[in-house]
């Protein structure tokens, strides 16, 4: 059920664990993929690929939401340092995941899952992701 | 996936802290492509070794695998920030290098070699034809799968690090021979002259093959440097890291050229180079070597530079293996080149050394060199070792 529809049961999504643990925050959603190496400034977290629709949003604290990542493997290292730098996402959901993202999380020990229909979450949504399931609050 | 007995227990963290982690890698990574078990490799490579790309987290968490963590199987590594003996010459500052020198000190413990290139096939790290084996360096990786004929993924630095501590990597992707068959063929009817068309070769070809395995026809002679330059540039610019070349590389009579055909004329050679280089004619950084040179390389640019003087407002960089310098070394190359004022950078290279802000512009034989260095804030030349040596001693590119 849709938020907003006079129903008081959250929309839940059912995805894939990609990095296991329960989250919750704000969502930033992007249609993009992200390239986390030369991407995203791993001090601040920040977005600073060129012409991203994200430029100049930090990641920080957010459940980010994206189809998949891209560029240099190593973007999982820039994942770990965002985290130990206290300005990763807490949590990432993903349309398919791949080897970047997958590892980056687990190392970093952020919540990721995907396989999940990433349209329907919206900036600004709150969002809590417990393994598989993301629910919409 | 099925895990065996074994794998469970590293899984559960019986084998330690490294253990763990590696498994719960290696196990996401083969759900996530539908590996139905793990295999063993005959090798690793890892990636990921420079500090300015790991920064001090990146730092931590090696040390944390370096706990307890033991590679299993044959492992090289690749190019770090900077020349571990020279640094100082190549303008390192003491800071970095104390950094750089702690991410392979926890390399050491590990037990990995630390053998500082991407071109681990040159300095003893060879895979058999068939072989299975998990390395990074996508221009390694490519060279691995394609003129040697051995079968990785194109692993991450983690990825590969998980994979010499458990000695397996799952087996998916590029390990299985259905996902090895050709959807492009590659007809070439240009002339490859010289070492850097091979690099705009691998331009025009990944461009037009984005995301695919390559059958290229057409091509009669090709040297190990110049398929070397050939790796690193194709799938930099968008292919897979595999290809086939009839009557060159060893797998290509194995499989059909697919009906799809595209063809790569004189025009798409002259096209990659005016995509690749900039307009620019002052150059105040030349640097060969990526991949790192071959001793034969050196050779040649020990023959070029022979009684030369390198221009004093330009730096001339020689990127190569300790184990390819050292040859060098007892051959009198390095005397001559280090006479001209060049200077060798072994165990790192112009991709990964901290260089924004220190070059303008750069010359190199290298399509991939043109690609990082961009990122680099340089603009970019890229002609044959002659070109560049011409530009060392003039500090202008002429043509």
């Amino acid at each position: 059920m849709h938020r907003g529809s006079g129903d008081w049961k959250m929309e839940q999504l059912k995805g894939r664990i990609i990095s296991k643990g329960k989250s919750e925050g704000e969502a930033l959603t992007t249609t993009q993929p992200i390239s986390f190496y030369g991407g995203v400034d791993p001090n601040t977290g920040e977005v600073i690929e060129k012409g991203h629709a994200l430029q100049g949003i930090s990641v920080k604290g957010k459940i980010l939401v994206f189809p998949q990542g891209k560029g240099s493997t190593v973007g999982s290292y820039t994942l770990y340092r965002l985290k130990k730098n206290g300005v990763a996402p807490v949590g990432m959901i993903n349309r398919e995941c791949e080897t970047i993202v997958a590892v980056g999380a687990i190392i970093s020990e952020i919540p990721c899952v995907d396989k999940v229909d990433i349209s329907k979450i919206k900036t600004g949504d709150r969002v809590q992701i417990e393994n598989g399931t993301v629910t919409l609050l | 996936m099925y895990l065996t007995d074994e794998e469970q227990r590293m899984l559960d963290g019986e084998e330690g802290y490294a253990a763990r982690k590696s498994m719960e890698i290696l196990a996401a990574l083969g759900d996530i492509f539908g590996a139905e078990r793990l295999i063993k490799v005959g090798s690793v490579q890892v990636a990921g070794v420079s500090y300015h790309n790991l920064g001090d987290a990146g730092l931590e968490f090696l040390n944390e695998l370096a706990r307890d963590g033991k590679v299993k199987v044959l492992t090289t590594l690749n190019p770090a920030g900077m020349d571990l003996e020279n640094w100082r010459e190549l303008g390192i500052s003491e800071e970095f290098a104390a950094k750089q020198n702690l991410v392979i000190d926890a390399f050491t413990r590990m037990g990995i070699l630390i053998s500082c290139t991407c071109t681990p096939y040159l300095i003893g790290n060879l895979p058999r034809y068939g072989e299975h084996v998990a390395w990074s360096e996508s221009s390694a990786v490519t060279f691995a799968n394609s003129v040697i004929g051995a079968k990785t993924n194109r692993e991450g630095g983690p990825s590969a690090l998980a994979a010499a501590f458990v000695g397996k990597t799952p087996c998916y992707g590029l390990h299985l021979d259905e996902n090895r068959v050709p959807d492009m063929h590659v007809q070439v009817n240009a002339k490859l002259a010289k070492l850097s068309d091979w690099g705009a070769l691998g331009y025009a070809i990944g461009k037009k093959a984005e995301n695919k395995i390559a059958y290229i026809t057409g091509i009669k002679e090709a040297e190990v440097d110049e398929l070397k330059s050939f790796c690193a540039s194709v799938v930099t610019y968008g292919s897979k890291p595999l290809f086939y070349m009839q009557g060159i590389t060893p797998a290509s009579e194995t499989v059909q050229a697919p009906k799809d055909t595209v063809t790569i004329e004189e025009s798409d050679i002259k096209n990659a180079y005016d995509n690749i280089n900039d307009q620019v004619s002052d150059i105040d950084f030349v640097c060969v070597g990526c991949p790192h040179c071959s001793i034969k390389e050196i050779a040649e640019i020990a023959e070029l530079v022979k009684g030369k003087k390198v221009n004093a407002n330009t730096e001339l960089w020689v990127a190569t293996s300790r184990t390819a310098k050292q040859l060098a070394d007892k051959r009198g190359y390095t005397q001559i080149i280090e006479a001209s004022g060049g200077k060798f950078a072994c165990d790192t290279c112009m991709a990964v050394a901290p260089l924004k802000g220190r070059f303008k512009a750069l010359a190199t034989t290298s399509a991939k060199g043109c690609f990082y260095s961009r990122q680099n804030s340089m603009k970019t030349k890229m002609g044959s070792l002659k070109e560049c040596i011409e530009a060392a001693v003039t500090g202008k590119w002429n043509s």
